[in-house]
């Protein structure tokens, strides 16, 4: 990343700069991208706990072979007695949850709509997102769509399709309104994301201050812009293909129905296309935020800027054509599988990339470790770990012994759970004292992420055993030589939640007593807009835009 | 109050339609021989005992510890026995294993040495490198080269694994249902099965099979076991009735998408007789747990027999005993009585196979 300074910017504090409306003009009716994207944050917080918690629940059924909690809970959720297959049932319905909330309202809110928010015009030197208004109502039709999924066991036995939501379980084989509110849920949700792709799209392209260019923009802008554009693009198709589930579930179509000319497959191709961006949509703000924080606590600007820009290009456009690698075991043709086992190895060339060039930030550095760089020297680490899995799924041949197995559990788990939450604690470390204005507890943060770090590892690690030796994902139970590592793993789990409680603790303690942070606490390396304001920002910043000016040495 | 609507008559309808396959189970093994064939050269058929199953109808293969199925606290793959699964196996053990823990413990030392060198007590004053050509470009092209390295044994992989079956291969149709397998022979004159897991002793009434240890493990065993002969490839066919299942024995390497309205074909030649169990691998409802996959692997000639007791044929015996027919014919055209019973056998057999081997070329052609 190239130098930047502050030209010429004036005095934010003044009167009118800090007029903020009244509490409920300010919060329901918000057109600040600051407020946005802190109710963006509370709200992925909110639906972290309650995924993290269904995820809880799984781990607890899983730690002994055999149903031990599902028809106490399925009795606590509807009362009264239940048969064992409404109890399996219910099983499918907590893996389906979990899934959606994690993916759907958990990180992309945090990651797009809470850092980008919050960062996005900052960094670019703009007073607000392109589209204000239009940002608020991409976080409220959140709500109603977080609703939707959340009564949706309700008001039948619940959505228990898997986050795929596959045809024909999805169409003819779960009648009742729950899957419908589901994929209502979800085009909610899917519309959402579109308004926000658009708004940060139009912000990035046209509100750059002067003498931002394209090529000066921070790496977390990069990442923005680029996570932008696979939403505008793969969203729409997934809209696609669950209206298409809906007209087949509601008005008699068989867009999938193979009795009439329709084919179950069409919609995993469907699904995938918009499913394997979909991951990098989850990851690539990620790599933005890394990107910074490696930079800021080595004191050293980022290695191969272009390059580090580049690969993320690179990687979202190879991520539009690998999307069939999900589907391996579906019957595809040999060559189709060769191309997709070739396509989805040249992803890890532009990944490669990015892990070197963060190495090699740091290398040279004066590194300082407080949370933010552990958390994300910790992401560098798991996110290969992950990202080799993945070299091994990505063999069409391999996948015939993997696909659907705790394998897959496992490396999808280790580039997000480990991954994207890694970078997201990582931000919202670093963050922290910029939107609150107060610094967090250095000690609480530095045991969140070591407790964390070693309850995520003993939970998933053992997840590539059980993979291997064979055992299939989505089940209740399972044969009894898979106890072990099972009750490893919820062991894991508790490990984590420990760390999850220290985390809360940790927030808690510091809006109420922490100490009041400067505007920039990190020191000479924090060198993008967000730390030449105070903490917190102004509610107006830049009213007089800043110029940024080339020092001339890239 | 809930309303648990169309979903829970759907479910009962399932149960309703599973119930009788499982209940009907314990009757055909125990009376084995001629009671489940639908095939009209059953009648025909002279009695054979199941070679599988003792006098009382308990089987008599047992599961090999370690073979076919995970062990406790087991960190790798499941042993193979077939050629392509040794293939994939070895690709994974010795090429791909090896190389990401490599790789990984690469970028931990190099973390663990910047981490080291360039603490800020180490290093208090950072260099301002920020560009280096040559590395970026050996970062680039490294991975690409082993890239390269990895994609040779893996396309070949592929191809070992879409070879299409012989013409002499024993086809094998597995039918996804919520919740169990139903399987079909239709080289061996149609010789049908239902697969119901087994239950533990106290989930069933009085008087019902239960799982016993004989059987095989919790989860995993069937009341009836898929059958086929070692050394001979198998061409597995699978289609589902109702929502996508998949058939999967990791024994084997095979993992194959049971999809409604379509035939998925693969093919595989078992070199170890023994007992294999997979699992259902694709969530296909409340049961998905609960439909696994047994198959054992006999010598070709007790499989022959098990086909007999089952009351079909094997396609090697109905075409010598149409070409004795045929001789007899052109020499003394008058008697052929022994030979008719057999062909009748035949149209049945070949009727069955057409459309399956049909869908079978059509896939390859894709190829």
């Amino acid at each position: 990343m190239t130098d930047i300074a502050l030209h010429a910017h004036d005095d934010h504090a003044h009167h009118d700069a800090d007029h903020k409306p009244g509490f409920f003009a300010r919060w329901f009716m918000s057109t600040n991208h600051k407020d946005i994207g802190t109710l963006y944050l509370i709200f992925a917080i909110v639906a972290g706990i309650i995924g993290g918690s269904i995820s809880g629940l799984m781990r607890a059924e899983l730690m002994h072979p055999g149903i031990q909690y599902l028809p106490t809970w399925l009795s606590m959720l509807h009362g009264g007695e239940h048969s064992f297959d409404d109890a399996m049932h219910f099983w499918n319905v907590l893996i389906t949850a979990h899934g959606l909330i994690m993916v759907f309202f958990m990180v992309m809110p945090a990651m797009i709509g809470g850092f980008g928010n919050w960062f996005v015009p900052i960094m670019i030197g703009a007073p607000d997102m392109a589209f204000p208004r239009m940002n608020n109502i991409s976080f409220w039709l959140l709500i109603p769509a977080f609703l939707l999924l959340l009564l949706s066991p309700f008001v039948g036995i619940g959505a228990g399709t898997g986050w795929t939501v596959y045809a024909p379980l999805s169409t003819y084989g779960e009648p009742g309104p729950s899957v419908d509110m589901a994929i209502l849920s979800l085009h909610l949700a899917g519309a959402s994301s579109i308004l926000g792709a658009i708004n940060f799209i139009t912000t990035i392209f046209n509100m750059r201050a002067p003498g931002m260019t394209l090529h000066k923009m921070p790496l977390f802008v990069w990442s923005v812009l680029i996570t932008a554009f696979l939403l505008l693009l793969a969203l729409p198709v997934l809209a696609a293909a669950i209206t298409m589930l809906l007209t087949d579930r509601n008005f008699g179509t068989a867009f999938y129905d193979p009795q009439y000319g329709g084919d179950p497959v069409l919609y995993q191709h469907l699904f995938w296309f918009f499913g394997h961006p979909e991951v990098y949509i989850m990851i690539l703000p990620g790599f933005g935020i890394v990107s910074q924080i490696i930079a800021t606590f080595s004191r050293k600007p980022v290695f191969g800027y272009l390059g580090m820009a580049y690969a993320m290009v690179a990687i979202g456009l190879v991520g539009f054509v690998v999307w069939a690698h999900h589907m391996f075991t579906t019957g595809m043709s040999v060559t189709v599988k060769m191309y997709f086992t070739a396509a989805t190895m040249v992803i890890a060339v532009p990944t490669g990339v990015k892990i070197f060039s963060w190495i090699a930030t740091m290398w040279g550095g004066s590194i300082s470790f407080k949370t933010p760089m552990v958390w994300a020297i910790g992401f560098i680490f798991m996110f290969t770990v992950g990202g080799v899995t993945g070299v091994v799924l990505a063999n069409g041949g391999v996948d015939d012994y993997m696909q659907d197995t705790y394998y897959v559990v496992a490396h999808f788990h280790y580039v997000l759970s480990l991954g994207a939450v890694f970078s997201l604690f990582a931000g919202f470390y670093y963050w922290f004292p910029k939107m609150s204005g107060r610094m967090y507890n250095e000690l609480l943060g530095q045991l969140h992420f070591w407790v964390f770090f070693i309850g995520v590892n003993v939970m998933f690690f053992p997840m590539h055993f059980l993979g291997l030796q064979g055992m299939p994902r989505r089940y209740p139970d399972y044969p009894d030589a898979y106890a072990h590592w099972n009750q490893v793993a919820t062991i894991g789990y508790m490990i984590m939640a420990a760390g999850m409680v220290i985390f809360f603790v940790n927030i808690i303690w510091s809006l109420l007593a922490g100490r009041k942070a400067e505007g920039n606490p990190w020191g000479e390396g924090a060198t993008t807009l967000e730390w030449t304001l105070s903490s917190p920002p102004p509610f107006h910043q830049f009213e007089t835009l800043p110029v940024i000016e080339d020092h001339g040495h890239h | 109050m809930r309303m648990l609507g169309l979903t829970s008559i759907l479910l009962a309808a399932g149960m309703a339609f599973a119930t009788p396959a499982s209940a009907q189970e314990p009757v055909a093994n125990t009376a084995a021989p001629v009671a489940n064939s639908a095939a009209p050269a059953a009648a025909a058929t002279p009695a054979v005992a199941d070679p599988t199953l003792d006098a009382s109808g308990k089987p008599l293969t047992k599961a090999a510890p370690g073979i076919g199925q995970p062990v406790a606290e087991g960190i790798a793959l499941q042993p193979q026995v077939t050629k392509t699964g040794e293939e994939a196996h070895n690709f994974h053990n010795h090429i791909l294993l090896p190389l990401i823990t490599v790789i990984s413990i690469f970028v931990l030392i190099l973390l663990v040495w910047v981490i080291f060198r360039y603490r800020r007590a180490a290093n208090p004053t950072p260099s301002r490198t920020a560009h280096n050509t040559v590395i970026e470009i050996v970062w680039t092209l490294v991975p690409v080269l082993i890239l390269i390295a990895i994609a040779v044994p893996s396309i070949r992989l592929l191809a070992a694994q879409f070879k299409p079956a012989p013409k002499d291969a024993i086809t094998l149709k597995a039918i996804g249902n919520q919740w169990f397998w139903s399987y079909e022979y239709p080289d061996n004159g149609g010789i049908q099965l239902t697969a119901n897991m087994l239950k533990e002793q106290g989930q069933v009434p009085a008087g019902q099979r239960y799982r016993t240890d004989a059987d095989g493990p919790r989860l995993l065993a069937t009341d009836q076991r898929v059958v086929l002969p070692v050394g001979v490839p198998i061409r597995l066919i699978t289609t589902a009735q109702d929502v996508i299942h998949s058939w999967a024995v990791p024994a084997f390497w095979i993992k194959l998408d049971a999809v409604p309205g379509k035939l998925n074909e693969t093919s595989f030649t078992i070199e170890k007789p023994g007992l294999y169990f997979g699992q259902c691998s694709e969530l296909c409802g409340a049961r998905h747990a609960y439909m696994p996959i047994a198959v054992e692997a006999v010598s070709p000639a007790e499989f022959a027999q098990w086909v007999k007791s089952k009351g079909g044929t094997i396609p090697a015996e109905v075409a010598a005993a149409a070409a004795a027919e045929a001789a007899q014919n052109a020499a003394a055209p008058a008697a052929a009585n022994a030979a008719e019973t057999n062909a009748a056998a035949e149209p049945a057999a070949t009727n069955e196979t057409a459309p399956a081997a049909n869908a079978a070329a059509g896939n390859t052609t894709g190829n």
